[in-house]
C-alpha cells in the first residue's frame, strides 16, 4: 500500500528525514518510535502533505501512485488520514460542517453520490458511539475549547467518519489519561481492517499496549535504525532511547 | 482654478434651480435649514488627507468626477427588485429609484395604526411635525460638507415615524437603487427614522447599483430610539463596486433604548461610513457592528463614534474585513465616556484578514475617558488566513478553495450570527459562499 524510499525532506533548508525506507502493506499496524526531535512529526506531516516541508530526495508511492505529487486534499480524498499530535481550533466551523464538507468531497472525488442530511447523519450517529462523544459536540466549533482528550477523540471520529485506507496517528496517544487512551485504542482497533492500514506515531509504548502493532521501528537522527516484531517496544521502554542513541543496539539485540 | 472649486460652486450656483424644482417643498421651515446648510456648504472646504478624520482616505477621486444631481425619471425591471428581497420574509418594502421614492415598486403590509412609513419629501409637504422636530437636529452641517450638501439639498429619502408604544413586526426593506447610465449623478438619500417610548421597528438600508457604473451616493440617516424603543438597523451596501459611497448615521438615544446596527459592505470604489451613536439619558444599549468585504482597488473607511454622556449604558462594536488584492480598510473608532458617564461598559473589536500581500488595513480605537467606574476595552487583530486551519481543512478532503471559504465564512460568522433576521443572514451568507466558493 505505502512504500517510502530513501526519504530526505526538511524545513527551512533543515534535513530532518534523512533516508527513509518504509514499506506498510494493507491489514498492517506499523509502530514508529523514537525520541523528541527524531524526525516522527515530520515524517507524518510530509506523508499528509503539509506546506512548508521540502522533498530533497527519494519518493513514495502509495496504492501506485506518487503520493508526494499529490495536493494534500487529494491524498484525504485518496484514502491518507492524519491524525493530527495538535488538532486545530477552527472557531465559527462546526464539526458538521466540517464532516460533512470533507465527506462529500471525497465522495465526489471518488465518484460516488453525495450523501443527504438523513444519511449523514445516522452515520455520524454510528460512528460517535464508537469514541463515545457526546451528540453536542456536533454543532460545536471544531475543536474550540476542547480538552487535550476531546480533540483526540474528535481525531479519531473524523477517522472513522472518512474511513480511510491508511491512517497515520501523531502522537495520538500524547497527554491522554489512561480511560481516554483506552477510548481512543478502542475507535483505533475498531477500525482495523485486512484492507487498511495504520501507522502509529508515538513517543511511549503505552500506547501499543492497547493497539498491538504488526511491526515497531525505531526512528532516531531522521533514520529508521531499528525495526522488530511488537517486542521491539518492550525492549525500548526497559533500556530507554539512549539505548538507540549510544549506537549500542546491534549489540544488545544480537545478545 | 481647480475642479474641486468648480464643484463647489456648481451647487451654489444651481441652488435656485434646485429650489424651483421643489414644487412645494419650499414653504417649510425645512426650507431654512437648507439655505443655512448652503451657507455652511459654500464655507467649508472638502476634505484632503491633511485632515485627521481623512488621514487614509484621499476623496480626490470622487471630485474629479462633478457629480450632479439628476432629475431625469427611471423605471427599474420587477426583476431586478426581486432579485434583492430577502427569501421567505415578510416584510413592508419600500424603493427609490435615483434618490426619489417610486410608490409603483413599493408595498407596504398592514401597519399598526399611526405608523408612517415612506417618503420624506411627502411629509416635508405635509409639514409633519415629528418631522420638523427632528429633521437635521442629530447630523450637523456646519462642520461637515458633505452633511451640508444633504442638507441643502434636501429632495426624498425615506421616513418612518413609529408611535408610542407601537411594534412593528415585519422588517422594512428600503431599497436605494441608482441607475445612472453614462450621466455622473450624484444621488442624496436622506433618511430619518423615529420610534417612540416603548415602540419597536426592524429596518434595513440596502444600496445597490448597476455593475460598473459611475455615480456617487451621499446618504444621511438620522435615528431617534425614544425612552425603552428598541431599533434594529441593517445597512446593506451593494453600489456599484465605480461608485462612491459616502454616509453618515447619527443615532440619538434616550432612556433604556435599544439600539442595534449591522453594516455590511462589499460594494463602491471608495466608501465612507461616519456611525455615530449618542446616550443621552441612562440604561441604553447600542450595538454597531460591521463587516465588509472588498477587493480590486476598493477603499472602505468606517468612522464610528460612541458617546457615552450618561452613566449605565452598555456598549458593543465589532468590524470585522477581508481585504483582497489591492484594497484597503480604515477603522476608526472612538469612544468617549464622558464624566457623568459611571458604569459605562464599551467593548470594541476591529478585526482584519489580508488575503493579499498589497492589501492593507489601518485600524485605530480611539478612547476618551473622563468618568473613572467604567469597563471599557478595545482590540485590533490584523492576519493573513490561518494556514494551519486551512492546512487541517485540506487534510481532510476539502479542496483549497471550498476551504478557503469555510474559514472566511467562520471569521465573518460572528458579525452575521448577531444578526436576528435568518433571511437576511441567508442573504449575506449567500454573498459571500457566491464570492470565495466558485
Amino acid at each position: 500500500m505505502l512504500e517510502i524510499k530513501n526519504l530526505h525532506a526538511g524545513i527551512e533548508g533543515n534535513e530532518i528525514l534523512k533516508g527513509i525506507d518504509l514499506k506498510v502493506n494493507a491489514g498492517e499496524v506499523h509502530a514508529i518510535m523514537g525520541p523528541n526531535g527524531s524526525g516522527k512529526s515530520t515524517l507524518a506531516q510530509v506523508l499528509a502533505g503539509r506546506e512548508g516541508y521540502v522533498v530533497t530526495e527519494g519518493e513514495v508511492t502509495y496504492n501506485g501512485k506518487n503520493l508526494l505529487d499529490l495536493a494534500t486534499e487529494d491524498r484525504a480524498r485518496e484514502g491518507v488520514f492524519l491524525a493530527f499530535q495538535y488538532p486545530v481550533e477552527i472557531p465559527g466551523v462546526s464539526n458538521t460542517n466540517l464532516l460533512k464538507t470533507a465527506l462529500n468531497e471525497i465522495r465526489k472525488y471518488r465518484g460516488e453520490e453525495e450523501l443527504d442530511t438523513m444519511e449523514f447523519l445516522s452515520l455520524i450517529k454510528e460512528k460517535m458511539k464508537l469514541v463515545e462523544l457526546d451528540q453536542k459536540f456536533l454543532s460545536r466549533s471544531v475543536n474550540e475549547g476542547f480538552s487535550g482528550g476531546e480533540k483526540k477523540r474528535n481525531e479519531i471520529f473524523q477517522m472513522a467518519v472518512l474511513q480511510p485506507k491508511l491512517a497515520i496517528l501523531d502522537e495520538t496517544d500524547s497527554g491522554l489519561d489512561i480511560d481516554a487512551l483506552k477510548i481512543v485504542a478502542n475507535g483505533v482497533n475498531k477500525l482495523r481492517s485486512k484492507d487498511n492500514a495504520t501507522i502509529l506515531v508515538t513517543h511511549y509504548q503505552r500506547l501499543l499496549n492497547y493497539i498491538v502493532p504488526d511491526f515497531v521501528h525505531v526512528l532516531y537522527n531522521g533514520k529508521i535504525v531499528k525495526s522488530g516484531g511488537k517486542e521491539l517496544a518492550f525492549k525500548l521502554e526497559e533500556l530507554g532511547y539512549d539505548w538507540v542513541k549510544n549506537g549500542k543496539s546491534e549489540e544488545v539485540v544480537n545478545h | 482654478m481647480d475642479k474641486t472649486i468648480d464643484i463647489k460652486d456648481w451647487y451654489i450656483l444651481n441652488f435656485g434651480e434646485f429650489e424651483k424644482k421643489l414644487n412645494g417643498g419650499k414653504e417649510s421651515s425645512i426650507h431654512q435649514k437648507r439655505k443655512d446648510a448652503l451657507s455652511n456648504f459654500s464655507r467649508l472646504e472638502f476634505p484632503t488627507i491633511k485632515d485627521e478624520e481623512w488621514k487614509y482616505t484621499s476623496i480626490a477621486p470622487l471630485l474629479k468626477y462633478n457629480f450632479v444631481p439628476s432629475y431625469e425619471k427611471k423605471i427599474v425591471s420587477e426583476e431586478l427588485i426581486k432579485s434583492l428581497l430577502f427569501d421567505e420574509m415578510e416584510h413592508s418594502l419600500i424603493i427609490f429609484i435615483n434618490g426619489r421614492y417610486s410608490a409603483e415598486n413599493s408595498l407596504l403590509l398592514n401597519l399598526p395604526k399611526g405608523v408612517i412609513v415612506g417618503s420624506i419629501a411627502d411629509e416635508i409637504k405635509k409639514k409633519n411635525e415629528v418631522l420638523l422636530k427632528h429633521f437635521g437636529k442629530y447630523a450637523d452641517h456646519q462642520n461637515h460638507i458633505f452633511t451640508a450638501l444633504s442638507t441643502a439639498y434636501t429632495e426624498d429619502g425615506a421616513f418612518i415615524y413609529v408611535p408610542t408604544g407601537k411594534i412593528v413586526e415585519e422588517p422594512i426593506h428600503i431599497i436605494f437603487i441608482t441607475d445612472s447610465g453614462n450621466e455622473k449623478i450624484l444621488t442624496q438619500p436622506r433618511n430619518l427614522f423615529v420610534a417612540e417610548k416603548n415602540s419597536q421597528v426592524t429596518i434595513i438600508e440596502h444600496y445597490v447599483g448597476n455593475e460598473g457604473e459611475i455615480y456617487f451616493t451621499n446618504s444621511v440617516t438620522e435615528i431617534v430610539a425614544e425612552e425603552n424603543a428598541v431599533v434594529d438597523h441593517i445597512k446593506l451596501q451593494e453600489e456599484s463596486k465605480k461608485a462612491f459611497h459616502i454616509a453618515r448615521m447619527e443615532v440619538d438615544q434616550e432612556r433604556s433604548s435599544n439600539f442595534s446596527s449591522h453594516l455590511i459592505s462589499t460594494g463602491a470604489d471608495l466608501t465612507r461610513n461616519d456611525s455615530n451613536a449618542r446616550f443621552n439619558n441612562e440604561g441604553g444599549e447600542c450595538t454597531l457592528n460591521g463587516l465588509y468585504i472588498i477587493d480590486g482597488t476598493q477603499l472602505f473607511d468606517a468612522h464610528t463614534l460612541m458617546d457615552h454622556a450618561k452613566p449605565h449604558c452598555n456598549s458593543h462594536e465589532h468590524y470585522k474585513g477581508i481585504l483582497d488584492d489591492k484594497s484597503r480598510g480604515v477603522f476608526n473608532g472612538k469612544i468617549i465616556v464622558r464624566q457623568d458617564a459611571q458604569k459605562t461598559n464599551a467593548f470594541q473589536e476591529n478585526n482584519s484578514i489580508l488575503l493579499s500581500d498589497e492589501a492593507l488595513v489601518n485600524t485605530k480605537p480611539q478612547l476618551e475617558i473622563f468618568a473613572d467606574d467604567v469597563k471599557c476595552s478595545h482590540g485590533a487583530t490584523i492576519g493573513q488566513m490561518d494556514d494551519e486551519a486551512k492546512f487541517y481543512l485540506k487534510s481532510r478532503g476539502i479542496g483549497e478553495e471550498a476551504s478557503k471559504g469555510i474559514l472566511l465564512h467562520a471569521f465573518a460568522s460572528d458579525v452575521i450570527t448577531s444578526i436576528k433576521i435568518e433571511s437576511v443572514r441567508n442573504y449575506i451568507e449567500k454573498i459571500i459562499t457566491e464570492k470565495f466558493n466558485q
